[in-house]
């Protein structure tokens, strides 16, 4: 029998009977088995979160003639004027530091639009979570599909750039030429097929959006002051994380000295590693694996944390909303 | 097996934003649930609910506002998970609310019952075969196409039973807010909604309209102030509710009708264990 999903928590298994299939009643509302379930069911209910997250976007480009195309051209006009302005305040060639600077934005913005509107993803689907039985993963999901589409959108401007400079990014060159000790800057060796490695992670990025978004969500559901705080702090993380400058420009400090300090807190910034896993590869620069490491050691954490959150705090969601 | 079994079950809301703790005093009246004395005030929506539902019940649900008719609703359409006890419900569950609620204004009234239908489980090839069957019910025709922030709340009604109906739901539960269709339409959705309890499922509907409740139901729950006062035969707990007799203000023609589709209400068994 050709039964579809059924919703949360009706949802006993039609086909598995009532033997068979998981007794989800008999499970506390707490339990590993309902929040497992959760998960199962929306993965099942795809259909539904990926036009949700599809709506989500005509509707913020609804009645406008070029429609969701603004979103290319937001990025494109950010990239260049940006990437224009900090190649000439720092010196740099601006036909290596344009295409650093649109990918670093690129990724930038999915991973604080995650964080951002992770905070308000059950806040936000408020009605629908207190007027129809769903699995609580559906808006997680929805949330940061919404973000992977916009990214889609903006990668067409990578794709721009990466034409117009490639002659500058397929040979081996330097973001700057001096350091502060008056040591050459890193070569990077250009670009390669290493450029594929952006595919597995930006896969990692979204596994860590999904996870942001469920935790960070439940939480700001129950305190209502975490999306205002959250928000602030992203605004203080944009600055620390090299986007619009790069690391170099902090390298050569003496040890002890205020630009070697800053240098090191510079690294315990978790975007740091985010973005330069995936923006690397993309513009042909030397990748260090220790942020392969750091942001695998944050995934594995920060799923384990939401995966708790999910199971003590699932049912609860429809009271706080 | 289409079946609710509800068992001890207490729905409690923490208030967090309550700074004013002396509002407890105040709201001890005849509206709304009890507020407790805690850190953190907590409404008790419900109270102690032991409910058994089984296929083929047509219950209607009345009280006085605030008496936990609509929280009583989400909880058997699992949408609110009990406090304390149990409610465990088998069969799938298609819930009409709040008809603005889990609608989108700016969207055309034909994307809105994909939607809809999603939501209820089928997918998007199930609903694109339903859509016309959907219409037809509707009697929206091409105005189905237009934004749904241009349906009037009668139309937005039309919609939202017509994707319940059509699904073939077997627990159906619906809020007061039907009340806004005309006397033809309830006429159209009285009987596919009796037959669709008939076929395969449940109807628990919480309504003030007389005329509704003995047109859909058979028996009756009586909330006050989140807990069950009475249960039973409808025409006996509707008429203890409201102090006269429940059949006394309806037009003849639906006490004809009733009188003649099936047997006068007062006779029926209550339908529990």
């Amino acid at each position: 029998m050709a039964v579809p999903a059924l919703a949360r928590p009706g949802a006993d298994d039609p086909s598995g009977a009532d033997e068979a299939g998981p007794d989800l009643h008999g499970a506390s509302p707490r339990s590993w088995r309902r929040a497992f379930h959760d998960i199962r069911q929306a993965i099942a209910q795809r259909e539904l979160w990926g036009h949700l997250g599809w709506q989500d976007i005509k509707q913020r480009y609804r009645r406008s003639t070029i429609g969701p195309l603004w979103i290319t051209i937001s990025m494109a006009v950010t990239a260049a004027a940006l990437g224009g302005l900090y190649s000439q305040l720092f010196g740099q060639p601006i036909g290596t530091f344009m295409p650093y600077v649109t990918v670093g934005f690129m990724i930038w913005y999915f991973i604080s639009a995650c964080v951002l509107e992770g905070t308000e993803t059950f806040i936000a689907n408020e009605g629908l979570i207190r007027f129809l039985p769903a699995p609580l993963m559906i808006y997680v999901f929805r949330t940061v599909w919404r973000q992977v589409l916009f990214f889609a959108h903006n990668v067409v401007v990578y794709v721009i750039v990466l034409a117009i400079f490639f002659g500058q990014l397929d040979e081996p060159y330097r973001m700057i030429n001096r350091m502060a000790d008056g040591t050459q800057g890193v070569l990077h060796p250009g670009l390669s097929w290493t450029a594929l490695l952006a595919i597995p992670a930006f896969v990692v990025i979204v596994a860590n959006g999904l996870w942001v978004t469920l935790l960070f969500g439940i939480i700001a559901t129950r305190f209502r002051d975490i999306p205002p705080v959250v928000s602030s702090f992203m605004q203080l993380f944009f600055t620390m994380t090299p986007i619009i400058w790069t690391p170099d420009l902090l390298r050569g400090g003496e040890p002890g000295s205020a630009r070697a300090i800053v240098e090191q807190l510079a690294k315990l910034n978790p975007f740091y590693h985010f973005i330069e896993i995936f923006r690397a590869p993309l513009v042909g620069q030397v990748q260090s694996w220790t942020h392969w490491a750091v942001v695998g050691v944050i995934t594995v954490v920060g799923w384990a944390l939401a995966l708790i959150a999910l199971r003590n705090y699932r049912s609860r969601v429809a009271y706080w909303v | 097996m289409v079946s609710i079994d509800v068992q001890g079950a207490s729905v409690d809301f923490p208030i967090f934003d309550a700074k004013n703790r002396s509002l407890k005093k105040s709201v001890l009246g005849r509206a709304g649930g009890r507020i407790t004395d805690a850190k953190v005030p907590v409404v008790e929506a419900l109270r102690d609910i032991d409910l058994h539902l089984q296929q083929g019940d047509r219950v209607g649900l009345v009280g006085h506002n605030g008496a936990g008719k609509s929280t009583l609703l989400r909880l058997l359409a699992g949408i609110y998970e009990p406090t304390r006890g149990r409610a465990r419900i088998r069969g799938r569950v298609a819930p009409v609310f709040d008809l603005a609620v889990g609608m989108d204004p700016e969207i055309s009234g034909l994307e809105n019952i994909l939607i809809r239908g999603l939501f209820l489980g089928m997918s998007r090839k199930e609903m694109e075969r339903r859509v016309d069957e959907i219409a037809e019910f509707t009697e929206l025709g091409d105005y189905l196409r237009m934004p749904l922030r241009t349906y009037s709340t009668g139309m937005r009604v039309r919609l939202a039973l017509g994707v319940v109906t059509s699904i073939d739901p077997e627990i159906l539960i619906l809020d007061e807010g039907i009340g806004a269709v005309d006397a033809a339409f309830l006429e159209k959705a009285r009987d596919r909604l009796r037959d669709l309890v008939d076929r395969s499922g449940m109807l628990v509907f919480a309504s003030h309209s007389d005329e509704f409740l003995v047109e859909l139901c058979d028996t009756a729950i009586w909330m006050d102030t989140g807990e069950i006062k009475e249960q039973g035969p409808l025409r006996e707990v509707v008429s203890h509710y409201k102090g006269r007799d429940l059949f006394e203000t309806l037009s003849p023609e639906t006490l004809k009708r009733i009188g003649r589709e099936r047997a006068p209400v007062v006779d029926d068994e209550p339908a529990r264990s």
